[in-house]
């Protein structure tokens, strides 16, 4: 990078690729070898930013100006007035939501103010389809270190001291799930990546793995290092088709450069890397499901023990590991377990990276400080709800998650404070919920969730699941009864109680916190039969306050089913028997005649 | 030994380390209830996904529930298999699983017989709390099993007999969440599967998903057809099991009985399949010798080990899943197809009636000879050579019907010439019979010498395979035996491989031969059943005034007066067949 006088830095993650970031990155290339620059400007394509509510992104360093909601046209205007005039382009630029004012540098922003980049530290900074720009950030350094200078079980005990516990959703310490397939005797290990991202909203995996792919092959050659494994296999969904393709690109150049395969670095270690994909079952998450997933079988969980760390692939030992701890791994073996130890809350060590989503106004990926509190990641990362509403609930963990209210705000978040609060950390998808929102609506989305991906191969998840839903569904119908609530509460401990895999065990999850914390919604709904929200549609009522109807018409002429009906110049009425509660009459009616109860 | 101490429902408890608690329990008499679990002991046969969850138990300092079939026993654990927690959540799971069950107890084939049905009684659950949705199937019938998977409770019994026990592939797990169910691949038709129709699914169905094709309205029309002659035969195992239906101990022979019950049902004449296991023998045996003696002679065309084709599901199974072995087996048909074609050739002829209004009816302890005597090989212009093979199970439903006391039935003799038997061809039910049979006949024939002994318990048994070298006078002849199409597979690889020593090899498709058919009565995963009928056959067959096919005088007249000689022209035309290539199929 040294000979570059500057780098435009294009976000070439999913979500700016879906807004043109290619055509963009192309647009710079062509303006910079039309005014000349080629040999001093240097236009990178990275991976995520993080702050895709913005997107698509483009970084200019070395002055770290940080362009939000670029789009292709812009790109003669960055380079002529950035690059030859030295004048920023102040329209492209962040505007503090506080006061309009532009912000120049992200550092600034409140967004990335309290971020602390770890697992993330390398996604946005480098194009990760070049292994010399991993290499000049300390990219496999980690790797020499280990085959260098420890023995294996001084590597294990580094990642004990750490406290990194699996960021995949269980919280198992990482350390210890190494150091028992390091003492499992077999004449063949393997080191799984769990790359099986299926959360709803969730995308800290994919990001990692598209902006920074050396990071998770340099962790995943340490682990086998320590565990005595010489073939790694990352399982990645299909549905990743740019991941994989910056992963293949990636295991191919660490093998050019002897960083994959035989005797790495001169020593006696070998291991290679090849890819498995799946299909997109959200249970293939699940370490056993995914193992058999890759051994061409279906993708659905055994009974634990035995633990993979013991019986895992081809019934050999094997350590599956997440995407975002592999990715963390490097930075505990080169800054020091003491280092990763020191940030974060007693039980839970180093950051977190969640993926923000839902009436939030910052969406996007942000990697946090584990003990930082939801209030600090809704309201000054996430910039607070959507149009100035009022925050009801978040939804952590995802599917197997549950809905914190107000009160939780103030918790530091953690593995075992997010447990004792009634929902979990999960994979990291964090989606936010405003006043609009209806609780039973959203427990019931999770519930479908759940029915189409369990396997079916346990009954309480099988049918006990679809039970719930079903309840759920006669509940938003204005058909349950208060003996539904307590017919839900009692399912859902069996289900949890009995349930074959963590799928099961978690999915009844979003409906106990859900009758936890909005009891009331719930008790409107099967008592008044109305739902407060008004997002029910079988429970919503559309009528026109006639003192305020004009008898325009516009509800008339768009109603789809022909349910309103009136003169000219007179008041209107719906027909709620053939309404279907669409909400376009609402949306349309300019005197605000229309209400909704 | 390494033992664990451990406490179930405040009682200790010292067993192996490994053992599960579903066994810990009971061997103190703690008996768990459990539904998908099944283990055939001494058979390696066992069923545990640890889906149904039915046996979960509560254990001190877990978080949730433990299925006992599939958490072992640990050091110092405390278990209650009955407090309220784990009730209430064994009683919900079931009430989950009636609740997508249709309710059609009272005209279900399984009604009686059905683990569900028990489960739920056991349970005493008489309400169901949560109503919803059922899962619906397309019903599915082929030519010897009915899937009727609105009924099917995913125990994946069927699936681990038809894959890991069988190693067939015909069924397994499909689709997700409440629409998973256990079916061919893209759902296909049974028919057009690898499926074998070896009936072990049909055998360990807990529910009534699977069940076999019901013939017996059509027999029950012919006997009432008085311009028919119908007669019966009823193959070994029959007999070693049919008592089972009827409140009889396991192990019980009911030879005279039955007879005496199908005599009462207005069969004709009552004829023994036994008759025609010591024809097969004759056959299967002159076949062997003259391979063997041309393989001496130094012959390189033939071909050793030749293999019995007594099982129809064994022959469907090396059609799809060895072809290129097709001329390995013995050419010589199934006992029921011997019958079939004497019985409408010879026996026709001596009693003056037309093959058409002659019904042959079998009775079987298999389903896969519903299929066997559907194929078009084994018929005439048309005309069956079999018309309808009974299950044990659906015998015991006709003599019910006819309202015989079967307990109280004298017993009688078959008839003759058909109904005649040796000891040899009684033991063509159970593993190792086949080959025991034709060693005592082809040693003779062989050899020229009298055999001194008769019983070759080297060859019996219920290990999936076992082998063993008979002395034949100085030349020692290995012998291999499979029961379970796994084991016959492992077998085939060798002869595949060229590693194969065996001059001859007995393959039954069902785990301890025909005794443990698919058409047998249900043994609920009692695998001493099994063991109990076996031995019910040996004591016949050492109970028989003559116990060598060749010593068989309607055997020895059948050849007299119409087939010459074994592997004569006449009897390769009416009792031997030709194999088909079915893996494109």
């Amino acid at each position: 990078m040294a000979d570059y006088k500057m780098h435009l830095l294009v976000c070439g993650g999913t979500g700016c690729n879906a807004s043109d970031s290619e055509q963009i990155r192309d647009n710079l290339l062509t303006e910079v070898e039309k005014h000349d620059l080629n040999d001093e400007v240097q236009v990178v394509m990275t991976g995520c930013f993080g702050f895709c509510e913005k997107g698509p992104i483009v970084k200019i360093l070395p002055d770290n100006t940080f362009y939000v909601q670029v789009k292709p046209e812009d790109a003669s205007t960055i380079v002529e007035e950035h690059l030859i005039k030295g004048r920023k382009v102040e329209r492209l630029l962040y505007k503090d939501p506080e006061n309009n004012e532009p912000i120049s540098d992200s550092k600034h922003m409140e967004f990335y103010k309290k971020q602390v980049r770890i697992a993330l530290r390398n996604c946005g900074f480098i194009n990760p389809e070049n292994i010399d720009e991993y290499i000049a950030r300390d990219g496999y350094a980690a790797l020499a270190k280990c085959l260098g200078e420890r023995t294996p079980q001084q590597v294990i005990d580094e990642i004990k001291l750490s406290g990194q516990r699996g960021r995949g959703g269980g919280g198992f310490p990482t350390g210890l799930k190494w150091e028992i397939t390091s003492k499992s005797v077999a004449d063949q290990k393997y080191v799984v990546c769990n790359a099986d991202e299926g959360d709803p909203g969730a995308f800290m995996d994919r990001s990692i793995l598209e902006g920074d792919p050396h990071s998770v092959i340099e962790a995943m050659a340490i682990c086998g290092y320590c565990t005595g494994s010489t073939k790694g296999l990352v399982y990645i969904r299909a549905e990743y088709p740019l991941a994989i393709q910056r992963l293949k690109t990636a295991i191919k150049q660490a093998r050019e450069y002897g960083l994959l395969g035989d005797e790495i670095f001169g020593t006696p270690f070998s291991f290679d890397i090849t890819l498995r994909y799946g299909a997109g079952a959200f249970v293939c998450g699940e370490e056993t499901a995914l193992i058999h997933s890759m051994e061409g079988l279906r993708g659905e969980p055994t009974f634990k023990p035995p633990f993979p760390s013991e019986s895992g692939y081809l019934g050999k030992p094997t350590t599956v590991n997440n995407v975002e701890t592999l990715a963390s791994i490097p930075v505990i073996i080169n800054k020091g377990a003491a280092f990763f130890n020191s940030i974060g809350t007693a039980k839970s060590k180093g950051t977190k990276v969640f993926a923000l989503a839902g009436k939030i106004n910052n969406v996007g990926l942000i990697e946090v400080p584990m003990g930082t509190t939801l209030r600090e990641v809704i309201f000054d990362i996430g910039g607070g709800i959507k149009g100035g509403k009022k925050f009801k609930a978040v939804q952590t963990g995802g599917p197997s998650g549950g809905c914190l209210t107000n009160s939780f705000l103030d918790t530091p978040i953690d593995y075992d404070n997010l447990i004792s609060a009634g929902s979990m950390m999960g994979s990291g998808g964090m989606i936010v919920m405003d006043e609009d929102d209806c609780m039973v609506s959203i427990a019931k989305f999770y519930l479908e969730f759940t029915l189409d991906e369990s396997c079916g191969k346990c009954t309480p998840c099988r049918i006990g699941n679809k039970r719930l839903f079903e309840i759920l569904d006669k509940i938003t119908k204005g058909l349950g009864t208060e003996e539904d609530l307590s017919r839900l509460r009692s399912l859902c401990k069996v289900i949890k109680d009995t349930s074959l895999c963590g799928l099961g065990q978690t999915s009844p999850n979003p409906i106990l916190s859900t009758l936890d914390n909005f009891y009331d919604e719930y008790l409107a709904h099967v008592k008044e039969h109305k739902c407060p929200a008004g997002q029910c549609k079988s429970l919503v009522k559309y009528t026109i306050n006639h003192d305020k109807c004009t008898g325009c018409t516009l509800c008339f002429r768009n109603c789809p089913v022909g349910a309103i009906a009136g003169e000219k110049r007179a008041p209107h009425t719906i027909d709620n028997s053939i309404c279907i509660k669409c909400g376009v009459c609402y949306d349309k009616c300019k005197f605000d005649a229309i209400s909704v109860s | 030994m390494d033992m664990i101490n451990l406490t179930i429902d405040n009682r200790p408890v010292s067993v192996k380390r490994g053992t599960s608690v579903l066994h810990a329990a009971a061997q103190v008499g703690i008996k768990i209830p459990s539904l998908c679990y099944m283990k055939l002991e001494d058979l390696n046969i066992e069923n545990k996904p640890g889906g149904c969850r039915v046996c979960v138990v509560e254990v001190e300092g877990r978080r949730n529930l433990a299925p006992a079939c599939c958490t072992d026993v640990a050091e110092g654990m405390v278990i209650q298999t009955h407090s309220m927690r784990a009730i209430h959540a064994r009683r919900t799971v079931v009430e989950l699983i009636l609740s997508d069950h249709p309710t059609d107890c009272l005209k279900c084939a399984k009604a009686g017989n059905c683990d569900l049905q028990s489960m739920a009684q056991h349970l005493g659950i008489r309400e169901i709390h949560y109503e919803g949705e059922q899962s619906t199937f397309r019903e599915d019938t082929s030519p010897a099993i009915i899937r009727e998977l609105d009924k099917c409770i995913r125990c994946r019994r069927c699936e681990m007999m038809c894959n890991e026990i069988q190693s067939v592939g015909a069924l397994s797990a499909i689709n997700r969440g409440f629409n998973a169910v256990i079916s061919p691949a893209f759902e296909m038709n049974l028919d057009h599967s690898v499926c074998t129709y070896c009936g072990q699914c049909v055998a360990v169905c807990p529910t009534g998903a699977l069940t076999e094709v019901d013939h017996t309205g059509a027999v029950i029309r012919a006997l009432s057809d008085p311009s028919k002659t119908v007669i019966v035969q009823t193959a070994p195992a029959v007999r070693a099991a049919l008592g089972e239906e009827f409140g009889d101990e396991p192990g019980t022979l009911v030879t005279g009985k039955m007879a005496a019950a199908l005599r009462r049902l207005g069969f004709n004449y009552v004829f023994d399949t036994d008759f025609a296991a010591d024809l097969t023998i004759l056959e299967e045996g002159t076949e062997l010798l003259n391979r063997l003696t041309a393989f001496l002679g130094g012959d390189k065309n033939v071909k050793l080990p030749m293999l019995t084709s007594c099982c129809p599901a064994w022959v469907k199974f090396f059609e799809h899943q060895f072809p290129d072995l097709k001329d390995i087996p013995s050419s010589a048909r199934s006992p029921q197809q011997m019958f079939g074609s004497i019985a409408k050739t010879y026996f026709a002829d001596k009693i003056g009636v037309n093959r058409k209004d002659l019904v042959v009816v079998s009775i079987m302890p298999c389903v896969a000879k519903k299929y066997e005597c559907s194929r078009e090989e084994f018929s005439v212009n048309g005309n069956p050579d079999v018309d309808f093979a009974l299950t044990t199970r659906e015998l015991a439903q006709l003599i019910n019907l006819a309202n015989i006391d079967f307990k109280s039935l004298p017993d009688e003799d078959f008839d003759h010439p058909m109904g005649e038997s040796t000891g040899a061809g009684v033991i063509f039910g159970t593993t190792g019979g086949v080959i025991e049979a034709a060693v005592r006949t082809a040693y003779e024939v062989f050899t020229g010498k009298k055999l001194d002994r008769l019983d070759y318990t080297e060859l019996r048994g219920m290990e999936g395979l076992r082998h063993a070298t008979i002395d034949f006078n100085g030349l020692p002849i290995h012998i291999g035996i499979a029961h379970g199409l796994g084991n016959a597979r492992k077998l085939l690889e060798d002869i595949q491989q060229g590693k194969s020593h065996f001059h001859a090899i007995e393959i039954m498709s069902c785990p301890g031969g025909c005794i443990g058919g698919g058409g047998q009565p249900y043994h609920h995963g009692d695998a001493e059943i099994l063991k109990k009928r076996q031995m019910a056959l040996y004591r016949e067959d050492s109970g028989k005034p003559i116990r060598k096919s060749h010593e068989n005088p309607y055997i020895t007249k059948l050849y007299e007066e119409f087939l010459g000689a074994p592997m004569s022209e006449k009897a390769h035309h009416l009792l031997h067949t030709e194999y088909f290539d079915r893996s494109k199929s």
